[in-house]
């Protein structure tokens, strides 16, 4: 028998997701992931008007606010069979993959980094090194030897201070941390350029919506925003000017910076391409819609099975059935009634709560299912869809990042490298890299639309008599996520939201097979049970996040966390 | 001279939106001159790094854990504010505290900070105030308004159309 170990909560202040590992032989054989909060946001809904319901699900989540506004208004739209305006699919197309890009630099940078970068090792390097090794990887222009020496300066006024603030509680020397000191001192320069740039993404996502966070401008039917090509009053040129500025300065940032530093990350910690595969069967949904219908999407996405990319199945419209009729949700052991697999538009939220039971119901998460299997969703599974599906981009952002961890690593390091714990940071970054050049694209598309003469937004929707569902998809920044309405004479009569945490977190399903997190984990190894920083590393490379925010402030400062080894 | 008053907390938790209740109880009640921003954060994080970059004074209106009776309202200034966190096992716990770290260890930090508090009595889910907290909105407007008088930024109250309804 071996070791139990209970990290709770691994996520946020409140406590949303607890892990639970048997370990033996310095290595995880067996995990639980529970989700330790009820979310029955569905139940809000009922009765409400659809039209508001965009404005109500945003508030599900802290990070993904935008997402699930734009997934409730296409989820209606689709019931109604609703066609969206061209200028309309822009805007939104914008929103979406500025929040994308926004969401993966903080991802890598402020959230995991720090589980492969120790900030006090940085305090013993040669900032001019630093300089020189960063020249050798990029031209960016933030690498010179006096930026990494200020860098450096102001570490270690923090540090001498006593106030390592974010960085508080880190493993810092922990027999896994690997990078050396100049690699990691590169990292606090970036990480510190990454808080820069990030604003400049959430300075479009605020232009478009209106107001951030929490954006204004959707409606079922289309966008709120005037356009025109004359007018200060609305979204006129000199706008879409600013915009695209900060496109550019995205795009620098990310293809120079982001993209480099994880390749470096992954050279140094090769041994992880080994690590955290777990469920290798991949869902993403296509987006990037480029017609009126959601019949043409710049961004392929449907499902491969056991790693096979030949096995690739396209989901190809709004519509599809391969999409729609392959979810489902199990909750044999989740703290919900029933345990039978229910399609979504007949899903129930009923609580059933049993206290934590490893072979019963452990977690508030239902557990998805396609046609019957886990799946993982996810920058990987998106990467992954993307290259089956041929698309260029991103086969040449793939290739680029391979090319440059085998160049440091000095081996061939294939594709086969990302069914891992690093293989997901490395897809976030390529996927970024992909979704800042359609940004770009994006925004050509809005203009030439606007220099035609078309300047509608919106199509006034219109409710008919009787019951009607239709479901909406979004491939947000962390993986497939759906909403699904039920709606009887204009009102909601259920709702349910499937969303990228659940289908990655969620606990065995009704054949008890494990989920994502579950089985990625079962493999790590770990050196320090009290500190078991090698399963934050693979659970954080699925950036997780429990569908639910909480914002109370703790004046009392007293540890909520618990890392119980015994 | 930059002003932001920030409202934070989820509106779909009850209690834990109180901040944001109360943002907007303060922006229906007085006159918001130039150069003063009431801003509805919700339940961001990091996105919230934008809007509170370069601000002179920022009054944090939220929900706040201090043991206390529920409906307790408490101000701290200053140093009193908890901006850095002592129990993370991971940076993967972001909250308005990791933003005021961030923005601290940025170099952009706001020169000037309040923390409007109230102890919340319920955290399930539900889009309106208990009673008990709901009535102590009035007194975190009238606590954000003393603190912006105290630093010489008067605020004019609306004309009182509400009661002529």
């Amino acid at each position: 028998m071996g070791q139990r170990i209970t990290i709770d909560p691994i996520t946020r202040i409140e406590g949303h997701l607890r892990i639970d590992c048997e370990v033996d032989g310095g290595k995880v054989k067996k995990a639980w992931s529970s989700g330790q909060m009820w979310r029955g946001v569905e139940l809000i809904l009922l009765g409400r008007d659809p039209r508001d319901a965009w404005a109500i699900t945003q508030r599900i989540c802290g990070v993904c606010t935008t997402v699930h506004a734009i997934t409730s208004v296409r989820a209606v739209e689709n019931a109604l069979q609703l066609e969206v305006p061209l200028n309309a699919q822009y805007i939104r197309n914008l929103i979406i993959l500025a929040h994308a890009v926004h969401d993966h630099i903080v991802h890598f940078y402020h959230l995991s980094a720090l589980d492969w970068v120790d900030v006090t090792s940085a305090l013993k390097a040669d900032p001019d090194a630093t300089s020189r090794l960063a020249e050798s990887l990029s031209t960016w222009q933030g690498n010179g030897k006096f930026e990494m020496r200020a860098v450096k300066e102001r570490l270690k006024g923090f540090v001498d201070g006593g106030q390592l603030g974010i960085f508080t509680n880190g493993y810092w020397g922990h027999p896994a941390m690997k990078l050396p000191p100049e690699v990691n001192l590169l990292a606090v320069a970036h990480y510190l350029q990454a808080l820069d740039v990030q604003r400049k993404a959430n300075k479009i996502v605020s232009i478009l919506g209106s107001k951030t966070p929490h954006i204004q401008n959707v409606a079922v039917g289309g966008v709120s925003n005037a356009l025109s090509t004359d007018s200060y009053s609305t979204l006129g040129v000199e706008r879409l000017l600013a915009i695209k500025g900060y496109i550019d300065e995205l795009a620098d940032f990310v293809k120079n910076v982001y993209l480099i530093d994880v390749a470096a990350v992954g050279a140094f910690y090769a041994d992880w391409t080994k690590y955290g595969a777990g469920v290798t069967n991949y869902l993403a949904v296509p987006d990037i819609p480029m017609d009126t219908k959601g019949t043409q999407f710049a961004l392929p996405g449907g499902y491969i099975a056991n790693k096979d990319l030949g096995s690739f199945k396209p989901i190809k419209t709004f519509n599809d059935e391969f999409w729609v009729k392959g979810v489902e949700e199990s909750a044999k052991h989740s703290w919900y009634e029933g345990s039978k697999p229910l399609h979504p538009y007949k899903g129930e939220t009923k609580p059933q709560y049993t206290d934590f039971k490893e072979d019963g119901k452990y977690s508030w998460l239902k557990s998805p299912t396609f046609y019957g299997k886990p799946a993982q969703v996810g920058p990987l599974a998106r990467v992954l869809c993307m290259l089956a599906a041929g698309h260029e981009p991103t086969k040449k952002y793939a290739t680029a990042a391979l090319d440059t961890v085998s160049a440091l690593a000095k081996t061939k390091v294939g594709l086969d490298a990302m069914h891992s714990t690093i293989g997901r940071h490395a897809a976030r970054a390529v996927s970024c890299a992909v979704q800042v050049d359609m940004l770009a694209d994006q925004w050509t598309a809005l203009l030439n639309n606007m220099a035609k003469g078309d300047l509608t937004t919106f199509n006034k929707p219109v409710f008919p008599k009787g019951e009607i569902m239709g479901q909406g998809y979004h491939e947000a920044p962390r993986g497939a996520l759906s909403h699904w309405v039920v709606i009887d004479n204009g009102k909601i009569k259920n709702y349910q939201c499937v969303v990228p945490s659940t289908w990655n977190a969620c606990p065995r399903n009704d054949k008890d097979e494990p989920g994502p997190y579950e089985a990625s984990i079962a493999d790590n190894p770990i050196a320090d049970p009290e500190r078991p920083l090698e399963v934050l590393r693979t659970v954080h490379s699925f950036d997780p996040c429990i569908a639910c925010a909480i914002h109370v402030t703790d004046t009392e400062n007293g540890s909520a966390i618990t890392v119980n080894a015994k | 001279m930059r002003t932001v008053i920030l409202g934070i907390g989820n509106t779909i938790l009850s209690d834990e939106g109180v901040g944001v209740h109360a943002a907007e109880a303060l922006r229906a009640a007085y006159e918001v001159p130039a150069g003063i921003e009431v801003i509805d954060g919700g339940t961001a994080g990091m996105e919230l790094l934008d809007p509170l970059s370069g601000v002179d004074l920022l009054v944090v209106l939220d929900a706040v854990k201090a043991k206390r009776a529920p409906g307790t309202v408490i101000t701290l200034t200053g140093k009193e504010v908890p901006v850095f966190f002592r129990s993370k096992l991971s940076p993967h716990q972001v909250s308005i505290c990791d933003v005021l770290a961030s923005l601290e260890f940025a170099g952009d930090p706001p020169k000037d900070l309040v923390l409007i508090g109230c102890e919340p009595l319920s955290l399930e889910l539900g889009t309106e105030l208990t009673p008990t907290v709901a009535a102590k909105v009035p007194q975190m407007v009238a606590a954000a308004v003393a603190q912006l008088a105290a630093r010489g930024i008067p605020l004019t109250p609306r004309r009182a159309t509400a009661e002529a309804h």
